[in-house]
């Protein structure tokens, strides 16, 4: 199972506390804890299910490089970050 | 009598104490962007969009003496795939709400429906008081829609919606930039209208196009709905014909660029805008925050001051942030310097609520 932590700055929206996932994917991983959890779903990815313009996912701190189809692995024992951009005022 | 302001920090609600005397007496979302505000009369229902950047666009509602809920947001449908479409500067063009700018509710024979305004050019409705939206498919889909450019933003947005209080099905909405569309079944079919304005930012050979212009606002007359006043990028334009035609109004001190408009509730003849320097500066001429006003269709028009601040006010108020109450008699705006402002009798004079508010979106009568 893959560890799944989101930025504190979601909290203040939407609860989304740290937890264990499976799949093999990005996408994987955040079907799977959205599943149970919709109304997080549209704070991370947009309409068309890509993610979020300034946000941010490492997986054992690596950047991911597919942003649309969020292809990249993630390992059995892997941490997954979702982080945000800071900008603007 | 109560108002409230949708700001760049926050929502606001302010309260009549007495005759010139109103003062802000909640503060809700603080911190976040408020793009929309709408109080429905028909439900008593608040509705508040947020935009919260990284995490993109919210809807929120508030039944009468209830607390704020998250509801269902306006989303773009599945972008077909291999589709390439790119927006005026060649870019992909978002199938994503980016920013609700229109929030209207339907006729008062529909409760529960509401029509939604989007960045990028989209309507949406909904007929559950928001539990659930979908895209108005005939407006999206239809060919011209994508020769609609960005305006007010870098993307086109669809900023006014004007049921026809007669028939619920007949709406009209107008686009930035992309003219007025106008269906009479409910949005099933959809045709240009707003023959007669004309743009100067663009080539001849479409300066008269009617989806060409760059319609600021529109506002329609609710006891006489034929009567349409539009505050187009080019200046004010008025219509007797439900926007099917209109006529240009040029003789308007200090300036007929602005973005706001409202008409009076019963007497169409009757209307207020923000003047603005156009274009290249778009701040108030001669640093002085005036309002104008006609009472005769735009033969002529009065430049109102008492009460506002006539030198170094550098104010904007943008195209939802002047609102008139229902009975026609008090006027408030809100300016991007976080002024408001309200008058108690259309326009003569006006007392400040605030100089000191975030940035001003949207302001609507309760």
């Amino acid at each position: 199972m893959a560890t799944l932590e989101f930025t504190a700055n979601i909290q203040r929206h939407v609860a989304c506390p740290r937890r264990e996932v499976a799949g093999n994917t990005v996408r994987a991983v955040l079907d799977a804890a959205f599943a149970d959890n919709p109304s997080a779903r549209t704070y991370v990815l947009d309409d068309q299910g890509a993610l979020r313009k300034h946000i941010n996912i490492f997986v054992d701190g690596v950047l991911i490089r597919d942003r649309i189809g969020l292809t990249d692995p993630v390992a059995p024992d892997a941490a997954v970050h979702v982080f945000q951009a800071l900008s603007g005022g | 009598m109560k108002f409230d302001i949708a700001t760049r920090k926050g929502l606001f609600s302010v309260s009549r104490k007495a005759r010139g005397e109103w003062q802000i007496e909640t503060a809700e979302f603080l911190g976040d962007n408020v793009s929309m505000v709408l109080n429905d009369r028909r439900t008593g229902t608040t509705f508040a969009a947020l935009d919260h950047g990284h995490f993109g666009v919210k809807m929120h509602a508030r039944e009468a003496g209830g607390s704020w809920r998250e509801i269902a947001t306006p989303a773009y449908p599945p972008k077909p795939e291999g589709l390439e479409e790119n927006d005026m500067w060649g870019r992909p063009l978002p199938w994503s709400t980016v920013r609700v700018w229109a929030l209207e509710p339907g006729g008062s024979d529909e409760p529960g429906t509401l029509w939604c305004g989007t960045i990028p050019g989209a309507l949406f409705k909904t007929r559950d008081n928001g539990a659930s939206w979908q895209i108005v498919e005939p407006l999206w889909r239809h060919p011209k829609r994508r020769e609609w450019m960005g305006g007010g933003a870098d993307l086109p947005g669809l900023h006014s919606v004007a049921v026809d209080p007669r028939n619920s099905r007949a709406v009209t909405v107008a686009v930035s930039t992309g003219g007025l569309w106008h269906t009479d079944d409910g949005g099933e079919s959809w045709s240009q209208r707003g023959e007669g304005m004309r743009a100067e930012h663009v080539p001849p050979e479409l300066t008269h196009a009617p989806i060409a212009q760059d319609v600021h606002a529109l506002a329609r007359c609710p006891a006489s709905p034929e009567r349409m006043w539009v505050q187009h990028h080019n200046g004010i334009f008025v219509s007797s014909d439900a926007g099917r035609t209109f006529h240009e109004i040029t003789e308007v001190q200090p300036s007929a660029f602005g973005f706001a408009v409202v008409v009076h509730p019963t007497d169409p003849d009757t209307a207020w805008f923000v003047p603005e320097i156009k274009d290249e500066k778009r701040i108030p001429v001669d640093g002085r925050l005036v309002v104008t006003r006609t009472r005769d269709g735009g033969r002529s028009f009065e430049t109102l001051t008492r009460g506002l601040p006539q030198q170094h006010a550098y104010d904007i108020v943008y195209r939802h942030a002047l609102a008139l109450s229902e009975d026609g008699t008090t006027l408030a705006f809100g300016s991007t310097t976080g002024s408001i402002y309200v008058s108690e009798d259309q326009g003569d004079s006006w007392s400040c609520v605030s100089h000191s508010l975030p940035p001003v979106y949207c302001v609507r009568f309760a």
